[in-house]
């Protein structure tokens, strides 16, 4: 090797060291760890090869019912998510005055702790002996009757942590979505405007096919990051999600691999695959129908 | 500093990965540059011109021949040991620093025994800025100035190492056209200052030929033809060169060599000496056409006569013109068709017509018989 | 037949009745976004024995006290773990900033054998997700005996491909003159780096750094599974560990005191920066 590559390969070498270290080589080694059957965290060692840890996984009802409310958390917050913020931004779009003080307002949750505010949420929702919590009193004022959202129903404790994500994710959202808004060309308003072109109709032929390729990198990073729902989860249920029933995919294997039945790397292994396996495909099936969409638009 | 490329070559290996043969950017140069001289390397775009400059300031290895600046081989120095300054195409100023800081960055740069105070370097910096004339703007950020402003910068950032060497990459192609020629006679009174040989690479001819004491005419990275403008103009070795040089261009004619006479079309225009007959293509500066109406051998039809003040253009067809059509230049006062019969007669300045091989397009000299 | 005066006062008023309700809504969205801010710190400053007394809760409290803070700082190591976060924060995106520099540099400028193959790599990790590499990690760091560390809070969160990616894009928009320019005058590879490359680039550095203090300050699952020491607990960990033992009986007004107390910082940051760090993620995740 000259000296020239020596020197490119000085100033790669410390990123290398750590992405080597951590990101290879875990990655292979989160393959090998998933087909190591019995493995024993103490003496590190394992009895066989084969797919049993995939088999109890897949068996186990902890994990079903972490699979169940991943995707019900999935298919609930990306769309409301999306299309609120779309909603947001075009009413973000047609204002002037104070339009920058909305915008750092909406953003706010996107810097906070998720942690110490899904507290908040928890207080907000929660029915106690003491009091029924602020939510339930505006139940209440609209003559309904409370329930406890953070310890009682499974669809209530759904219902927060769909509100919960939803506020979470809504910053980003927002903020890609008013500046695709704001870089139409304001002349394809105009020519639109003067063919006669009605609001409705502008927004369905004008609006929303410029910023389509960002409403579906929305919906793609949306479905990846609300599939590795975990610790908005633990920021409402705290840390024992099975116990809650609220756990989910991500939640399932950090539990297997630390926690209050952890100590199993094999199964949390497995489990992270199946997880992969899941995002890949719908990522993958996302960007085949999107592609679809847009041949199909230019037809 | 007198300057020797001796053999200079550069090969880029192909970019279509299928061909294995190398591209030749810069085909075995030979010539000096004479100390204290202005030269220009002129040639269209992709012609080996500014990977020639490359070369002599080090930013590229030639990949065969020697450069020599006076009696040193620097063909292996890095060019920062070479003692050169250049200004970019683009200017290439540093876009947070001010003018000021612009200029002292090569300063900062010396090392060891040539480390220079604080002081000094401001001085070589103000002195610098004072011969480029930007004095006023030293505070300023490159963004906050015009194209002609940054451009003086980046010659005062060249200039401010004291190099024995100037290069300039085509520096005023990025001005609009007055600034152009206000910062070419800038450049002119800096480099006459200062007396450092320049290398000033451009594909304007009129640019090169205002400014250049010497001229390097390169084409495909061959060596076409070095000399004063005037020589190379009034002799040109090959018809590229004569095509190249000059606006409006030469006019090309296909001809023949007929017992001593030089024929274009059955227009007989030249008696000459010393060359058998042959075919051969004929070119015929604008400025060499005389209207005679009586006499003239060349005989065209008019087409249009554009007024342009100081001279007239005439624009006609003849049956051997290669191209669209004959531009001749004439004076003001002249009648390109006083009876008005719509053909327009030249009689021709012999030493402004020029025969080149059909073949090699080499220049044939002839006399006049 | 309407007048030209008629139809254009119809549009206008039309026109204001449209704004009227856009304002309306975005208002209503800015208070759902707000309300959980104002009650955090509505509940921090009312007294244990008031909360507890309110059965409806009050919208305001017409006592306001420091207690709750006094206790979230004596009661619980708050400070302890704000410490810990901030030196994690610090030390990481010091790292993780040196490492992305040079590497983005190497991609950007410097011609290497392998640079295009290593570059096709990177980006290909980009589609790791992190769930995928933490079990390893996790065995990684507890059999390296580095568990309550910070070497093995920190070593792990360094690298981030994503910036690496944005910083060398950025680095290659400077045009290659400058730096043929700065050759030309003798300046070394590394020096061209500090002195030109990285001042132009300034914003899409800040950009970085914003965003990686965010991610180190929120951080909570590699912290969980790596410290069980609560001396070595960062916020997020913090304030779990005070929801499920702190105050002794639940006691919220504390709660929301040290909840208060961990937002801050990140709030502040974002209240001077707020320009910078929108622009910066917009940036960071259109290109993403």
């Amino acid at each position: 090797m000259d000296k020239k590559s020596m020197k490119g390969w000085l100033y790669l070498l410390p990123a290398a060291v750590f992405l080597i270290a951590f990101l290879v080589y875990p990655l292979i080694d989160v393959v090998v760890y998933s087909f190591e059957e019995g493995y024993n965290f103490a003496s590190q060692s394992y009895s066989g090869h084969g797919l049993y840890n995939f088999s109890y996984v897949l068996h186990d009802p902890y994990f079903l019912q972490a699979v169940k409310n991943t995707f019900l958390i999935v298919i609930i917050t990306v769309p409301l998510s999306t299309g609120l913020a779309l909603l947001i931004s075009l009413g973000l779009n047609a204002i002037r005055p104070l339009k920058e003080l909305y915008q750092t307002i909406y953003f706010l949750p996107y810097v906070t702790n998720t942690l110490a505010v899904g507290l908040v949420f928890m207080i907000l929702f929660k029915k106690t002996p003491y009091s029924d919590g602020f939510v339930n009193m505006l139940i209440g004022a609209f003559g309904g009757s409370g329930v406890d959202f953070i310890e009682g129903p499974y669809w209530a404790k759904m219902f927060v942590m769909c509100v919960y994500t939803i506020w979470i994710v809504l910053p980003f959202k927002i903020l890609i979505l008013t500046s695709a808004l704001a870089s139409v060309d304001p002349v394809l308003y105009k020519a639109a405007k003067v063919d006669g072109t009605t609001p409705f109709r502008t927004f369905w032929k004008i609006t929303l096919p410029m910023i389509s390729p960002m409403i579906s990198y929305l919906v793609i990073t949306g479905f990846i990051g609300a599939f590795k729902a975990y610790a908005d989860e633990v920021a409402i249920f705290g840390t024992n999600l099975n116990a809650a029933g609220m756990n989910t995919i991500v939640g399932y294997v950090y539990d297997m691999l630390y926690g209050d039945s952890g100590g199993y790397p094999s199964y949390a292994s497995a489990a992270a695959l199946i997880l992969f396996a899941i995002v890949f495909t719908i990522t993958v099936i996302n960007l085949l129908f999107e592609g679809n969409a847009s041949i199909a638009n230019q037809g | 500093m007198r300057i020797v490329l001796e053999h200079l070559t550069k090969k880029f290996p192909n970019r279509d990965k299928k061909i294995h043969e190398d591209v030749v950017a810069v085909d075995d140069f030979t010539f000096e540059i004479p100390d204290g001289k202005l030269v220009s390397l002129l040639g269209p775009s992709g012609c080996g011109k500014s990977t020639t400059l490359n070369m002599i300031c080090g930013l590229e290895k030639p990949t065969g021949g020697k450069i020599y600046f006076g009696e040193d081989d620097v063909t292996d120095l890095p060019p920062e040991n070479r003692g050169v300054g250049m200004v970019f195409q683009s200017y290439a100023l540093y876009p947070h620093l001010t003018v000021r800081g612009n200029i002292l960055f090569p300063l900062q740069n010396l090392k060891g025994k040539d480390k220079l105070s604080k002081e000094e370097m401001n001085r070589r910096a103000d002195e610098a800025a004072k011969l480029v004339q930007i004095t006023e703007l030293m505070d300023r950020k490159p963004s906050e100035m015009s194209g002609g402003q940054q451009q003086r910068v980046a010659i005062a950032r060249a200039l401010v190492r004291m190099p024995k060497v100037l290069l300039l990459d085509e520096p005023l192609s990025n001005l609009d056209a007055r600034l152009r020629l206000q910062t070419r006679e800038e450049i002119r009174r800096i480099q006459k200052e200062t007396k450092i040989t320049t290398i000033f690479v451009t594909h304007d001819q009129e640019e090169a030929m205002s400014i250049s004491d010497m001229m390097v005419v390169m084409q495909a990275g061959v060596l076409q033809q070095i000399g004063k403008p005037q020589e190379i103009y009034d002799d040109p070795c090959n018809l590229f060169v004569a095509k190249f040089l000059g606006t409006p261009p030469i006019n090309v004619f296909e001809g023949r060599v007929e017992n001593g006479w030089l024929v274009i079309g059955s227009d007989r225009i030249l008696h000459i000496r010393g060359v058998e007959d042959r075919e051969v293509y004929v070119g015929i500066r604008p400025e060499a056409f005389v209207p005679d109406e009586e006499h003239g051998p060349l005989v065209c039809d008019l087409k249009s006569v554009e007024v342009m003040g100081r001279d007239t253009s005439v624009v006609s067809t003849h049956a051997g013109i290669q191209g669209l059509c004959v531009r001749a230049i004439i004076p003001s006062d002249a009648i390109a068709d006083p009876n008005g019969d719509g053909k327009v007669r030249f009689s021709l300045k012999p030493k402004k017509v020029h025969i080149f091989d059909k073949e090699s397009e080499a220049r044939i000299p002839f006399e006049l018989a | 037949m309407k007048t030209y005066a008629e139809i254009e006062a119809a549009a206008k008023r039309r026109q204001r009745i449209k704004t009227t309700i856009i304002y309306i809504l975005l208002t209503i969205w800015a208070i759902v976004v707000l309300f959980p801010f104002y009650w955090m710190i509505l509940t921090s400053i009312k007294s244990y024995s008031a909360y507890n007394s309110e059965y409806i809760p009050k919208l305001y409290t017409a006592a306001p006290t420091a207690q709750n803070y006094r206790d979230a700082f004596t009661q619980v190591p708050l400070a302890g773990y704000f410490l810990n976060t901030v030196i994690f924060t610090v030390i990481t995106t010091a790292i993780m900033l040196i490492v992305t520099v040079l590497a983005a540099y190497a991609f950007a400028r410097l011609r290497f054998w392998g640079r295009e193959l290593m570059f096709t790599l990177l980006l290909s990790l980009m589609m790791i997700p992190n769930e995928l590499v933490v079990i390893t990690n996790f065995v990684t760091i507890t059999n390296a005996g580095l568990r309550n560390t910070f070497a093995g809070l920190i070593l792990p969160s360094v690298t981030s491909v994503f910036y690496i990616y944005l910083l060398k894009e950025n680095f290659q928009q400077v045009p290659e003159e400058l730096y043929k320019a700065a050759k030309v005058d003798g300046t070394s590879d590394l020096k061209y780096l500090f002195r030109v490359l990285i001042p132009i680039c300034r914003p899409t550095i800040i950009t970085i750094t914003i965003l990686k203090v965010i991610e180190c300050w929120n951080s909570y699952v590699w912290p969980r599974l790596i410290t069980d020491d609560r001396s070595y607990f960062l916020v997020s960990n913090g304030i779990q560990e005070i929801r499920e033992n702190g105050f002794g009986r639940e006691n919220i007004p504390a709660m929301m005191a040290a909840v208060v107390v961990i937002s801050v910082p990140l709030i502040v940051l974002f209240l001077i920066f707020h320009k910078k760090i929108m622009a910066g993620v917009s940036r960071g995740g259109t290109k993403g």
